[in-house]
């Protein structure tokens, strides 16, 4: 079966950084954005499985402080995306 | 309870595609082919009176700026997957009806999470900021009447039908609502002049049965709210229904011999078809069709599920000699195992049959598979298939369809 893909505007997938701890623990450093800039994740607050109705999709969903300002980096099928603001 | 993703598949495809959220949306079947018909709808298409199987033109007839998607199997059963795991937060009691429905038996659970109806909240709550998708859930002490409730109000509601208020919630609704009522009953039920569920309650099961049969009765018995049918433990069902092998034999066959070793055949290979996969059966059934290719088939429950051609051979064989009468010669025969449960669940010993001469039994099995699988099947053979040496060419497990050339032939039997 064809696989079918969604494109959406607003679902924006990103490149990430991140350490996976001995004990399974699994930590985004930082966000490497469209435009090559890199974005270091100051702390991560939440992590829950969550949807996304702006990017359309649903999957771990963590609250990282970026900059003083909290942004949802969601983890699907192995993917990262984030919202456009 | 029984909980429904509302339109499931028109759900995650909206979800996913932000752009259509607002339109009427279908979910159709190869658009290309010109043949797909719609699998499901958001509510703005439905509220255009498009309905479920109709093709893509008639709907656009209702609706000329319908949106039509192509389905996206692999991502519904995930959705489906991730659904399962929120009912299994609550209880390991979750039968799947299909994708999008399935009920819980929370009665063991409501002291952790609380009563049902906060749990039936809480499922809903999760659906929407998990998933992003929402489900109506129906409360109720049976299945049916569950399920009834998980109709009643969408999307995202919960519906709670109680001892109390059945007659008032379920009665008035036509008696079409009701699992299992399908065109057919619902117009035998219209010609009695039962037109609502509360009709059902009220008519006399024996009259019921009389007309519509052993179904009659179990209607009879989901309208007073007397199902009280589990709701089946996860791991206990199984997706695949039945195993079965069948045979049209190259010569109709003519005598209790000829079918005791075709059941033998076909025995031995359901029931090495079900060790494969890790399956037991609890009930045989038996097809038969005579050379003027009338067909019937008959049914036997075990005492306890089984996947031992012994078992399946005997029970089938002591029921074709009750059944059948030689009025017409045989021309195919089949032997299927079915309302399967996984191997390894737990069982119940039994006091009444000799466990030791199972537990032998199985041993001896499970051996000839392993020679099978190692030397080819033709390395061990029940005595009885010996009675004709070109027996040898026969391998159902793994050709399917056989067709011994030799097997049959005048005489070589008798």
């Amino acid at each position: 079966m064809d696989t079918i893909t969604y494109d959406n505007p607003s679902k924006i997938y990103v490149t990430v950084k991140a350490i996976f701890y001995a004990d399974g623990l699994l930590r985004p450093m930082s966000i490497i954005w469209e435009d090559d800039r890199e974005y270091t994740i100051d702390k991560v607050t939440d992590i829950r499985r969550a949807a996304s109705l702006k990017a359309g999709g649903t999957g771990l969903r963590y609250t990282c402080r970026i900059n003083g300002k909290d942004t949802y980096l969601f983890l699907e099928e192995g993917r990262w995306f984030v919202e456009r603001k | 309870m029984h909980s429904d993703l509302n339109n499931y598949y028109a759900s995650v495809e909206c979800l996913y595609r932000p752009e259509i959220r607002d339109k009427p949306v279908a979910v159709c079947g190869s658009q290309e082919a010109r043949h797909g018909i719609v699998l499901a709808k958001n509510y703005l298409a439905k509220a255009t009176g498009i309905q479920t199987g109709e093709v893509i033109w008639q709907a656009r007839l209702k609706c000329p700026n319908l949106v039509v998607v192509p389905p996206n199997y692999p991502l519904y059963l995930r959705y489906s997957r991730l659904a399962r795991e929120i009912y299994a937060y609550y209880t390991d009691q979750v039968e799947p009806f299909g994708l999008d429905e399935a009920w819980l038996d929370v009665t063991g659970s409501t002291h952790i999470f609380g009563d049902r109806i906060k749990i039936a909240n809480e499922i809903r709550k999760r659906m929407k900021d998990e998933l992003g998708i929402t489900a109506s859930v129906g409360v109720s002490w049976n299945k049916i009447f569950a399920k009834l409730g998980s109709d009643l109000k969408k999307p995202d509601a919960t519906t709670v039908i109680t001892r109390e208020n059945y007659k008032q919630v379920v009665w008035p609704l036509p008696a079409s609502d009701l699992l299992y009522v399908g065109r057919a009953t619902k117009r035998k039920l219209a010609y009695y002049g039962i037109g609502t569920i509360g009709d059902i309650a009220a008519a006399d099961p024996i009259f019921l049965k009389s007309r519509l049969g052993k179904w009659g009765e179990v209607l009879w018995a989901f309208a007073n709210g007397y199902d009280n049918s589990p709701v089946i433990r996860m791991g206990e069902e199984s997706i695949i229904k039945s195993i079965g092998n069948s045979i049209t034999t190259p010569r109709d066959l003519e005598s209790d011999e000829d079918v005791w070793m075709t059941i033998c055949i076909l025995s031995e290979s359901v029931a090495a078809r079900l060790r494969e996969q890790g399956f037991k059966c609890r009930t045989v059934h038996v097809h038969v069709r005579d050379k003027d290719l009338f067909t019937f088939g008959f049914q036997g429950k075990f005492p306890k599920p089984t996947n031992l051609s012994n078992n399946l051979a005997d029970k089938a064989m002591t029921m074709f000699r009750e059944q059948y009468n030689w009025s017409n010669s045989i021309r195919s025969l089949g032997v299927r195992g079915c309302d399967l449960v996984t191997a390894d669940a737990s069982e119940q010993l039994s006091l009444f049959c000799d466990e030791s001469r199972r537990i032998k039994q199985e041993n001896l099995e499970t051996t000839v598979d392993t020679l099978r699988q190692r030397f080819g099947h033709l390395a061990i053979q029940r005595a009885v298939l010996l009675q004709d040496s070109d027996l040898s060419t026969i391998n159902p497990k793994e050709d399917h369809v056989i067709h011994p050339v030799a097997f049959f032939k005048e005489g070589r039997l008798t």
